[in-house]
Parts: C-alpha cells; sequence; structure tokens
C-alpha cells in the first residue's frame, strides 16, 4: 500500500493490520515514535495523521491510506530544527528523552490547531502522555517557548 | 521559572591558595570522619584506585582527537555531557574536541553499575585527575623539546602554547607511550578561580538527537540483516510450561524460529509485528503450571515484620534518658514500587564465530557480560556488553533480564543480530520492584523541645539482586538446566539498602537504628532509585514533623535547632528562604497546607532540603502539589542545569510514587501490568513551578545528586498534606482513598 509519510509517498509492503509504528520505525527506519506500551496508554508513538495527534502503536496502517502523516523527523533536523525542536533544546527539555517525540508531536498538534492555547489548554492538552524522569515543568517550558516562536512575527519583532 | 539559581560560596577548603588539591583525600575525610589515615601512599581519585593506567581513561590520536573513556552509563542523567566538562576543563580543550567512549566491556574500564549517584564521584574524579596528568605529562614534552620550563606553558585548545607563541599540537607531542603510565596519586588540578568549563550549564551533547529522531537508543539500533525476536513470560512466578504446540507457529508468515528451552520461550521473525504475532500466538497455545503463593497484600506490613529477618544494628548509642519526656512512636509503610520506564526494556544481541555482541541498556556492563556468560556456559572473554542507552530506567528494571533474552535467541540465530523488546505487560509485571517496607520509630521530646532519645527500626529486603550471577537473569532461571536465584544479601552500611539513610542526621543525646533484613522474598525485587533512603528519609522527616509539633516548634527550626553540620543547615535556610517558609499563612485556607522536609543522601552524597505547597480537594481527597523550592549542595559543581534537570525530576517522580503508586497482586499473579492498573502522575497534578537553588562549593569533592530528591521530596509532600488537613498519613501511598476516608468524605 502508499503511506503518505513527511510529504513523501511510501511504498510498503506491510500487513494491513500491521499497526503505523512498526511501519514508520522498521520499514522508513524512523527513530521518532517510540514503542511505549502497544495500548494506547502513554503517548510515547504519538505522530500527526492530518494534522491530529494519533497512537501510531494501536493504529493498523490500513486506516492511513491518502492521509498525511507527519513524524517528528518531518518537522525540522539537528542542523535545521523546527521551532519546536529549538524550543525543547534550549530549555534542555528532555532527561532520557523517551517520550519526548510523542510529547513534541502532541504540543505541535496543539499549537498548529490554537496558537494562542494558554497554559491550562497547554497542560490539559498534553495529559495523555506520560513522562517518567519527571521532566513536566521543562516541558511545558518548552511549548510556552515554541509558542512564541511559531508566533507569526509582527512587524518591529526582533528576529 | 526552572532556570537553576547559582549561589556561589566560597567553602571553607583548607588552604585555597594551593595549586594542588586532592579530591579524594578530600571526599574520604567528608565520607567517613571516624577512619583512621591510612599508612603508605595516598589512595589514587576516584576510579583510578581500580583502573590506574591514564590511557584507560584518556588517549590522544596523533591528529589530536581526544578520546574520553568512562565505565559509567549514560542514563538520561546527562553523564555524557558532565564529564566531557570535566576533561575539558583540564586539558583546556572546547567539548566538542572529544569523543567519548561509554561502558563497554571490550574498551572502557569496569567501573560496576552506573548506580547510587557514583558516576562523578567515581568517574568523574578519576577523569578529572586523569586530564590534570596527561596536562602535565604534555607539557612537560613539550617543555623538553623547547627548552622552555614547564611553569611558563600553558594548555589552550588541544595544544600547549610557548610565551612566544609557538604551539605544539597534543597530537604531536603525543607519542605511544607516553599517556601509558600509572596515575600518581595527586594530581595538579586547576584552580577552581581559573574554571571555564565546570559550573556552567551547557548543552546537553546527547539531546539534539533525542528531539529530531536520530538514534539515541537501543531501541533504535538496526544493524544489517537484524530480525525480530519476542518471549512469552510465563503468567506468574516460578510457573513451568508444561507444553505448547509449536508446529502451525512455525509456519506463521515471516516466523524464523521458536525457540524453547525448558520454560523459556520466544519467538524469531524476520519483521517486527510479525515477532509479535508469533509471540501471541504461543502465549495463547502454551499450557503452565502454576505454583506461586503470593502474600495478602492488604496484610503487608503485618506480613513484613512477621518474616524471618537478620538484625543488624546500624547504630547503637543509646544512653539513659531523663524522666518526664513527651514520647512519641509510629509506623510507617511503603509498598512495592515499579521503576515504570516509558520504554520496555530492549536489547540487540549477535552471535559470530562463536563470540557474542549485546548492544544492551543495562547499568553495568561488566556484571551483565558475567552473568551472561554463566548462563551461556561461554567464556567471559567471548561475550561483549556495549551500552546504549535505553528508556530512563531509575534503577534495576528488565535491562538486564531483556539483554539475556536477546542473548539467548541470538544463540539459536547465529549470524543474525536478534533484536528483543519487552512488551509493556511484560515490563511492568515482571521487573524487579523496590521492596516494600516497614519502619518503626519512637522518640521523646524534653521540656526544652529538644529530642532526649529515638530509637528506629526498619523491617526490609534486599535493595539489590542485580547480576550477580546467571541466577539473577529472569530467563535462567527458566531454562530446562535453570540457574537458582542467588541468595539474598543486605548492601552494608554506610550506603545500606534498606537502611540507606536510617541514620539520621540531627545529633541526639540517645539514638538506636535496627535492619531487620527479610531474607525471603515473595514479590520479585532489587534496587530502585535512592533504595531505601526513599522510605527512611519519609519516615524519618515525617517524625521530625510530628516531634516538632509535639514541641511546639516550627519545623524548620526543629531541625536547624537539632543539626550542627553547616552544609545541611544552609541548604535549609536556602530553600526555606527562598520558599518564603517563615511567611506562610498559617491554616489560613482549608485544605491548603506547606511542608519542608531534609536529607543528606546516604549521609555521604548531596544534601538536599524541599519546601512545598500543596491543597487537597476536599470532595475527592485528591493532593495536589502546587508549588516547591529545593535546595541542593553537590560539592563542586559541573553543570548546575544537569542538578537542577536532576532535582526537578526527583521532585515530580517522588511525588507520584508518594501519592499514587503500589504494585498490586492477588494469590497467584502481578495485576498492575499496564499503566491503567499502575497509574501515575499526568500533567493535572503537574505543580504551577520548581525552583532548584543549587549551592557550588568550589573546589569540593563533588557528591552525587541523582537521587538526593527522592526522600525529601516524599516527606515535604505528606507534610504539607498532613498540614492541609489535620491527619498524618503514615501508610505510602497517599491516594485520595485514603485521604478521603481520613478527613471524613
Amino acid at each position: 500500500m502508499k503511506l503518505n509519510v513527511n510529504n513523501a509517498q511510501h511504498d510498503v509492503d506491510a500487513d494491513p493490520r500491521t499497526p503505523l509504528l512498526y511501519v514508520l520505525r522498521d520499514d522508513l527506519k524512523l527513530n521518532a515514535a517510540k514503542f511505549g506500551c502497544g495500548l494506547g496508554q502513554c503517548g510515547a508513538c504519538t505522530v500527526l495523521v492530518n494534522g491530529e495527534p494519533v497512537f501510531s502503536c494501536v493504529t493498523p496502517v490500513a486506516l492511513l491510506a491518502g492521509k498525511e502523516i507527519t513524524t517528528l523527523e518531518g518537522l525540522g533536523t539537528a542542523e535545521n530544527p523546527a521551532p519546536i525542536q529549538r524550543a525543547f533544546i534550549e530549555a534542555q527539555a528532555a532527561q532520557c528523552g523517551y517520550c519526548i517525540p510523542g510529547m513534541m508531536m502532541r504540543a505541535q498538534a496543539l499549537l498548529q490547531k490554537n496558537p494562542h492555547a494558554d497554559d491550562a489548554e497547554i497542560r490539559a492538552w498534553l495529559e495523555p502522555n506520560l513522562c517518567r524522569c519527571g521532566t513536566h515543568m521543562r516541558i511545558l517550558h518548552a511549548v510556552h517557548r515554541a509558542q512564541e516562536m511559531m508566533k507569526p512575527a509582527q512587524p518591529g519583532d526582533a528576529g | 521559572m526552572n532556570d537553576p539559581i547559582i549561589i556561589s560560596r566560597r567553602a571553607a577548603l583548607a588552604g585555597t591558595g594551593a595549586f594542588i588539591v586532592s579530591f579524594a583525600s578530600a571526599g574520604r575525610v567528608a565520607a567517613q570522619d571516624a577512619s583512621a589515615p591510612l599508612p603508605g601512599p595516598p589512595p589514587l581519585p576516584g576510579s583510578l584506585k581500580q583502573t590506574p593506567l591514564l590511557d584507560s581513561w584518556i588517549r590522544i590520536d596523533a591528529d589530536g582527537t581526544i578520546t574520553v573513556f568512562t565505565g559509567k552509563a549514560e542514563l538520561g542523567q546527562g553523564i555524557r555531557t558532565a564529564l566531557l566538562q570535566i576533561a575539558a576543563e583540564q586539558l583546556d580543550t572546547d567539548p566538542g574536541h572529544f569523543k567519548l567512549i561509554t561502558a563497554d566491556t571490550a574498551l572502557t574500564p569496569n567501573e560496576g553499575y552506573t548506580a547510587g549517584s557514583h558516576s562523578l564521584q567515581d568517574s568523574g574524579t578519576a577523569i578529572m585527575n586523569a586530564a590534570a596528568q596527561v596536562r602535565q605529562l604534555l607539557i612537560a614534552e613539550a617543555a623538553q623539546r623547547s627548552g622552555i620550563p614547564p611553569d611558563r606553558l600553558k594548555t589552550d585548545n588541544a595544544a600547549v602554547i610557548a610565551p612566544d607563541g609557538r604551539r605544539f599540537g597534543f597530537g604531536e607531542l603525543v607519542s605511544a607511550e607516553m599517556l601509558h603510565v600509572q596515575a600518581a596519586p595527586e594530581s595538579r588540578l586547576k584552580d577552581f578561580s581559573q574554571f571555564k568549563m565546570m559550573n556552567r550549564r551547557i548543552q546537553r551533547v546527547d539531546i539534539p538527537a533525542k528531539v529530531t529522531g536520530g538514534a539515541a537508543y537501543v531501541q533504535d539500533f538496526r544493524p544489517d540483516g537484524m530480525v525480530h525476536g519476542r518471549v512469552v513470560r510465563p503468567p506468574s512466578y516460578g510457573a513451568q510450561l508444561i507444553e505448547v504446540e509449536t508446529a502451525a507457529i512455525e509456519k506463521m508468515p515471516g516466523v524464523l524460529k521458536v525457540v524453547r528451552d525448558g520454560s523459556f520461550l520466544g519467538s524469531i521473525a524476520e519483521r517486527e509485528f510479525q515477532a509479535i504475532e508469533a509471540m501471541r500466538a504461543l502465549a495463547a497455545a502454551a499450557r503452565w503450571q502454576e505454583t506461586a503463593k503470593l502474600p495478602d497484600a492488604g496484610a503487608l506490613p503485618a506480613l513484613l515484620t512477621g518474616l524471618p529477618a537478620r538484625d543488624i544494628t546500624v547504630l547503637d548509642q543509646r544512653q539513659p534518658v531523663a524522666g518526664g519526656a513527651k514520647s512519641l512512636a509510629a509506623t510507617y509503610t511503603r509498598p512495592y514500587l515499579s521503576h515504570g520506564s516509558i520504554g520496555p526494556s530492549c536489547a540487540v544481541a549477535q552471535l559470530d564465530n562463536d563470540a557474542l555482541t549485546i548492544w544492551t541498556h543495562t547499568q553495568g556492563v561488566f556484571p551483565d557480560r558475567d552473568a551472561i556468560a554463566e548462563m551461556l556456559r561461554m567464556p567471559k572473554d567471548k561475550v561483549r556488553c556495549i551500552h546504549t542507552e535505553g528508556s530512563g530506567c531509575y534503577g534495576h528494571n528488565g535491562a538486564d533480564d531483556a539483554a539475556a533474552d536477546a542473548a539467548l535467541l541470538a544463540r539459536a540465530m547465529p549470524g543474525r543480530p536478534v533484536r528483543v523488546q519487552w512488551t509493556r505487560e511484560q515490563e511492568h509485571a515482571w521487573e524487579p520492584y523496590g521492596p516494600a517496607m516497614v519502619v518503626k520509630v519512637t522518640a521523646s521530646v524534653d521540656e526544652h523541645g529538644h529530642i532526649a532519645d529515638w530509637d528506629y527500626a526498619v523491617w526490609s529486603n534486599t535493595h539489590s539482586m542485580r547480576p550477580g550471577g546467571a541466577g539473577s537473569l529472569l530467563a535462567a532461571r527458566y531454562l530446562a538446566e535453570p540457574f537458582p536465584e542467588p541468595p539474598p544479601k543486605p548492601i552494608p552500611m554506610p550506603e545500606g539498602g534498606g537502611d540507606r539513610n536510617s541514620i539520621p542526621l540531627y545529633k541526639f543525646p540517645s539514638t538506636r537504628v535496627i535492619s531487620h533484613f527479610l531474607p525471603s522474598m515473595p514479590i520479585r525485587v532489587s534496587a530502585l532509585r535512592a533504595l531505601g533512603g526513599y522510605m527512611n528519609v519519609f519516615a524519618i522527616e515525617s517524625f521530625m514533623d510530628e516531634l516538632a509539633a509535639a514541641a511546639g516548634a516550627d519545623p524548620v527550626e526543629f531541625r536547624l535547632k537539632h543539626l550542627d553540620d553547616t552544609r545541611a543547615s544552609d541548604v535549609i535556610a536556602t530553600a526555606a528562604q527562598s520558599f518564603g517558609w517563615s511567611k506562610r499563612p498559617l491554616r489560613a485556607t482549608p485544605g491548603r497546607g506547606y511542608g519542608f522536609a531534609f536529607a543528606r543522601y546516604k549521609n555521604l552524597a548531596a544534601y538536599c532540603a524541599i519546601a512545598c505547597q500543596v491543597e487537597v480537594e476536599h470532595a475527592t481527597g485528591r493532593a495536589r502539589m502546587v508549588r516547591a523550592v529545593a535546595a541542593v549542595d553537590s560539592g563542586q559543581v559541573v553543570n548546575p542545569d544537569g542538578i537542577a534537570n536532576q532535582i526537578e525530576g526527583a521532585i515530580l517522580q517522588s511525588t507520584s510514587w508518594t501519592l499514587y503508586e503500589n504494585v498490586t497482586f492477588d494469590d497467584r499473579r502481578i495485576t498492575s501490568f499496564d499503566w491503567s492498573t499502575y497509574p501515575i502522575l499526568r500533567f493535572s497534578a503537574v505543580p504551577a513551578a520548581i525552583e532548584v537553588h543549587v549551592i557550588n562549593r568550589p573546589g569540593m569533592p563533588f557528591l552525587g545528586s541523582g537521587e538526593a530528591g527522592q526522600g525529601p521530596a516524599a516527606a515535604a509532600v505528606a507534610n504539607a498534606i498532613a498540614d492541609a488537613t489535620g491527619h498524618r498519613f503514615r501508610d505510602l501511598p497517599i491516594s485520595s482513598d485514603r485521604i478521603k476516608a481520613a478527613i471524613g468524605v
């Protein structure tokens, strides 16, 4: 079947019942989405499908033909990071970092839909995603920072 | 406000002007007041004691590339960055110039486990001294070549610089044997007033890959020809595989092999989802004989104190106490706690020409290598373990067991790298938990508000069942020729296991501490971050508040009154002042409370004090930390942001343990097997603000800070809930159900 991942078409030869996560990681060699539970309970596998966050560990590829799938790799690179990636680096918002790509994708979806989300909305939105290291304060800090970076530049803004 | 606040204090370092400072001997004095000086030359600093050759730690190539070797592993605590900062400081060279090789049985020193907040103390101290000595050797070589006296030569960015501007690159100066020498006991360490790289917030080297989809974890490792393995775990401890019909499963698409050895059962397939489907089919086909008899979880405290115990007198300084004192007694309990790594354990193994290589996120590549070699009956030198980062572990989780699983499957599939990843349910049900514990304490307060006597007893299993031997590995116990689980041992003081932090740092006229070590382990247990320190500090610091109340004293004043350690007093005063402790409203708002707690981790490592505010929702009994302020003294600071990150994390993780967590089981099986049955802290319960004050102690020994916050955070939360509700909670977790029951909702 054909999958649109990060604005590129991929021919994927997988059992249609295969959860998207394994196709992203094993067939497309994309590292960011992580296996955390396989149950849709922790959010480590979060990617965007048509701009909405989904748990890729429980989403069979059969449901995804013709949809736009975005992973963290689709936002930016280490050399040319997207605003949310720059924000997480600046805030040093990781300990082990295993949950972080899922957190970033979930936050990205919110900031695209609602650029003016307030702190309470950001916290409520991130509720499904688990972090075990206790990096929550920095994650929130980084999402707020990304929000500032993603706002359209106003005349007179210094960068 | 997440930026750490740096407080620079000139510590009382004897002879501040002296250029030669021995961190190691200073550390010994601080750590072991009672020990008499040893005759003979002073011991080598840190892990140089076990691995004394300089080139075991630092090598320089002809092209000037500097490679640093450490036997410690990155666990998400930022150790790669801190160790590079230390080496870069002593060699006056930008950290970007370095390569760092972490724990690998073929390449690095054997530094045992990356555990106990020891990495900077052991490896950091070794690398600092080795780097300083390498610098002196390079300067001596340049002096010889140039005829310029060594004291007129400087180092800068991988070169020795002469006063006339001539530059001798480290790569030109170094020769094959130059660094292949024994370290000296003392080093010409750079004076801390000259530090450029240490006590600096530099960005962690591992984060860019982690936030851009780089290959950052063993889970991301995909060597050519890799296949996928999965294991089927028994339904309960000790269950034996009676029968499994595998013929149809072996014919499933992509399945390469079904591996069975006794009750060890696994699948290997070309693709990951195929291996998972084969695992599920095997689990459905397998018939087990279950024998486990788990204790009644509801009767746990009584069960623990009733188990046969080996009694250890940790401290006995009892004195007759004057009469008329106010006496208090209390019992505190904690349940079994899960490490709960977000990423289930994973490993990749490959058998090639009788040599086995395993990429693993174990905390101890050398002990894990030894255990796996024993399990496979292979010579140790034919097994190599390479640490590759995994999800945060917080102690002994499934990492070593997953490495053993991968080794067993790789042995069945020579030539192909086999990647094994546990399921969520396997990680939750089979990891070795932090042990349940009970503390009973009695103390009395005299008419001056001083604690007159203190009698403390703790009941606990061991806090380390790490490898060990082959029997420490889960899979090895289920083979056709099984390896028995090794007998548990207590970890001796001063670090301790169940008795870690059981001696209060406070000074009392009469003190006794007894550790009841429980060899019988009804539930699989091992090391969880801070070991017994979490429970003992929770109990001691809760009881200090109870005694302060009995004495009619402010909790902070009461603590300061019983301390004679100025570094302890400093963190307490800093946390209290920054929090605005003395200005907090007293019982002004129903459901709002303030709590304070302090400990020095292991009584040897970092000092940490935490003040916090909680709110308890009356209708639901739900407690939430609203704000916390911590002060920490880890000695000489390497990366203040790294310390702040660890303490912030400790506060939130410990709050999660303290409010929500409890491993559950019925009479046979673990029943907390996923995140719905083992809930942890989520964003809705995250505080509005956490502030961490890092007190730098220039030139003082490194004190590990990775676990320093666990105990104080728990007690600060408990004390704040007591303040908010008027009820003292002595059983963990302090769940909403328990709070509701106490406040009568």
